[in-house]
């Protein structure tokens, strides 16, 4: 099996699902001559013509509004953002629209589009482009939301996403995107709601989503070292939230940490612990802690975004707490 | 919010407990954790503390009052309040509790209290996980008893699996410990799990498992504070006699008692049997790995046990040489309290006064008294035909809260073997 980046599992997803269904094309800033901001769309241009990759003016809420037409005419489009902070402008197509239209239309104007970019902080990009939008986009109902880890997953939920015929916002890491991981050739898909047990282990179940995954994996890691053994519950999929996979590990272990890159406040893993404290009270030994950023916009400055992001010592910090070993 | 001050369960037998002391007044401000008063529990005086901030403001029983675990003492609230529901209206708990209005305490009507939570723990002011509730109801632990080890006392899983453990690990001990000394008594019960503990340093502590708890409250209720049972068991006592003779056939220095015999072969005969060198410690049972021999000795004015420490190290001389030192010591009325404390076990000889056989009271917290009556010649039916033997009856008292009829049936077979093959002491 090769081992491949992120970013070029996603565009390997893009190419298998346009020669698959010639319905689906992919449109936003920069994704055709200069073949993706990120190199996501890296040769489709060359390989399926402008037709079926449009490079767009700087107007989100417009391109996104045309893709919404055109999976009312029966298209399948992509809508890449160039990250999700530039969706806001858009969002009024993304939740008023694509969100309901099925709903509002009775059920004659299904949405089989997907919405795609970059979400979270990087590295010092300032306040206003390192947000995580997972908890606003799930709060919407008619939208499903997912966030791939590993290169494997991302390729699988793209090729899920794009044959939902529901709209799909997917959420990609711009640190995630050189990553490496083993991704077959084959056309298999990843279904959407399926969280996966990417660690097992007895004490602790650690549940996260997106590039959060890699730094629960490292606490698992670094944990292991001292005998403390780590369920990690990657979501994958944030809505429709896989409660099962959840409930299933933190009444095995009886702990629970939930990691996310978003504010706290409402965010991901508040309804995480609303599952758990509804389906798993009888089980549990600690109050469920959360990692997340702090609750405060990004500050630019380097070292007070190290000390605003959700982060390896903090997870320790949590798992160690809920343990009772500190 | 108001906060209840309840008669705790402070410790894991306590059902009721003595406000010994009120530390706090009405109209103190007190913080959850402060001390607000001091209990009597069954085995020693605790201090009751706050479950909330707020102030004193009812103190619900005089000091010197006994409640029953759950029972509302007092009531912790905000200044300005309405505690009626606590102070007032609800009928008397069945606690044996005074009509006795607390002091200082304006509002406060004669007596009230809130219904008996049934020997359960309080609901309220115990903190724990929910899994540990859980865990406790399984194992039928109960959780106010325990000592929390998380956040503010919280009790937590690893707390219930630590109350629940120490049965299961004294069980795994004993397992792995059948194999090697089960054969020191041969003719001892096959699989003889009773001779197999093992006991590092001076004495082990193994909590109560709730089946243990079971048979001694049960027991208890039936027959009175100690459950005594009765084994007695017919001894063949000539070759101990022939030991004698050829003892003292070297010399006057080595005529040893009986009695002297009996006690060594009792230290043996614990020192294989731990299970009945114990002490019933209320929460615990306490074996010893040390048979410290209390022997009865009569005094004009009564009864006292001296102890023999250490008799399963002591020979024949040594073991002779202490009892009459410290018989002559008791009749003088000298002997000091480290001489008469500290016994594991105890034997009662009547034989002298020529009594057959009779039943000794156990001396607590020890688990087991041997009364040992008169040794006579008898008739024994032997191989066709009736020879005479030298006869002793002895009768093991056992307090059935810690030893089982089976397990003092082995500990009399192994005595038994001892003092019918007196040379196996030697072994």
């Amino acid at each position: 099996m090769a081992v491949i980046t992120y970013r070029d599992a996603l565009n390997m997803a893009l190419r298998e699902e346009m020669h698959r269904d010639d319905r689906v094309f992919l449109m936003g800033e920069e994704v055709a001559v200069y073949q993706g901001a990120y190199k996501v769309s890296k040769g489709l241009l060359q390989e399926f013509g402008e037709m079926r990759v449009v490079d767009t003016p700087i107007t989100e809420l417009g391109f996104a509004g045309v893709g919404v037409g055109a999976a009312m005419a029966g298209l399948r489009p992509i809508i890449e953002f160039m990250t999700w902070n530039f969706a806001l402008l858009a969002i009024d197509q993304v939740v008023n629209a694509a969100a309901k239209m099925l709903y509002m239309s009775g059920g004659q104007f299904p949405m089989p589009m997907v919405f795609r970019g970059p979400n979270g902080a990087a590295l010092q990009l300032g306040a206003q482009h390192s947000q995580a939008w997972e908890s606003w986009l799930a709060h919407i109902p008619g939208l499903k939301v997912v966030a791939p880890a590993t290169p494997y997953d991302a390729k699988g939920l793209l090729k899920a996403a794009i044959r939902d015929d529901n709209p799909v916002c997917f959420l990609e890491g711009e640190m995630l995107y050189n990553t490496k991981g083993e991704v077959p050739d084959d056309d298999y898909i990843v279904p959407i709601g399926k969280a996966e047990l990417k660690r097992e282990g007895e004490h602790v179940t650690l549940v996260s989503h997106g590039k959060m995954v890699l730094v629960a994996l490292q606490a698992a890691d670094q944990m292991a070292k001292e005998g403390i053994m780590c369920d990690v519950v990657d979501l994958r999929t944030i809505r429709p939230m896989d409660v099962d996979a959840i409930t299933a590990s933190v009444k095995k272990t009886n702990r629970c940490v939930v990691v996310e890159e978003g504010w706290e406040v409402c965010g991901v893993g508040a309804q995480v612990v609303d599952y758990v404290q509804r389906h798993c009270f009888d089980y549990l030994d600690a109050p469920v802690l959360r990692v997340h950023q702090a609750d405060a916009p990004m500050p630019y400055t380097k070292s007070l975004e190290k000390a605003a992001k959700p982060d390896l010592p903090k997870t320790i910090a949590a798992i160690r707490q809920v343990l009772y070993l500190d | 919010m108001a906060t209840k001050v309840m008669m705790e369960a402070l410790s894991p037998t306590m059902e009721e407990g003595r406000l010994v002391k009120w530390v706090k007044n009405v109209g103190d401000a007190v913080k959850s954790g402060d001390t607000i008063g001091e209990v009597e529990t069954d085995k020693a005086i605790m201090e009751l503390v706050a479950r909330g901030d707020g102030i004193l403001r009812a103190r619900l029983i005089p000091e010197g009052t006994t409640a029953t675990v759950g029972v509302v003492i007092g009531v912790i609230a905000a200044a300005d309040e309405d505690i009626t529901a606590f102070t007032g209206g609800s009928a008397p708990a069945p606690a044996a509790v005074p009509s006795a209005a607390a002091p200082a305490a304006a509002p406060v009507p004669t007596v009230a209290t809130a219904p008996v939570a049934e020997s359960a723990a309080p609901s309220g002011p115990v903190r724990s996980s929910p899994l540990a509730r859980r865990m406790a109801a399984e194992k039928g632990v109960n959780i106010g008893a325990i000592h929390g080890s998380g956040p503010g006392g919280r009790v937590i899983r690893r707390d219930i699996e630590g109350a629940a453990a120490a049965a299961p690990v004294a069980a795994s001990n004993t397992a792995a410990a059948t194999a090697a000394p089960a054969a020191a008594s041969s003719k001892a019960a096959p699989t003889a799990v009773a001779t197999a503990m093992q006991i590092d340093g001076e004495f082990k502590d193994v909590p109560l498992t709730q089946m243990r708890k079971t048979i001694a409250r049960r027991l208890s209720e039936s027959i009175g504070p100690v459950p005594t049972f009765y084994l007695t068991s017919e001894i063949d006592m000539t070759k101990v006699g022939q030991l004698r003779e050829q003892m003292v056939a070297n010399g006057d220095q080595y005529k040893v008692s009986v009695n002297d015999i009996i006690i060594k072969a009792v230290a043996i005969a614990l020192t294989r049997h731990p299970e009945c060198n114990a002490h019933w410690m209320g929460d615990a049972i306490r074996y010893f790995s040390a048979a410290h021999v209390g022997v009865a000795v009569a005094t004009d004015d009564g009864l006292i046990v001296p102890v023999i420490r250490d008799a399963q190290l002591k020979g024949l001389g040594q073991i002779g040489k202490e009892a009459r030192e410290l018989a002559k010591k008791a009749r003088e009325r000298k002997l000091q309290p480290a001489e008469f404390t500290g016994g594991t076990f105890s034997v009662s000889n009547l034989g002298m006064f020529g009594i057959d056989q009779f039943t000794a009271i156990i001396n607590p917290p020890e688990a087991a008294i041997l009364a040992v009556g008169a040794t006579e010649t008898k008739p024994v039916w032997e191989n066709g035909q009736f020879v005479p033997r030298q006869r002793m009856r002895v009768t093991l008292s056992c307090d059935h809260r810690v030893i089982d009829g089976a397990v003092g049936a082995k500990f009399l077979h192994t005595l038994r073997g001892l003092l019918e093959a007196p040379m196996m002491m030697l072994f």
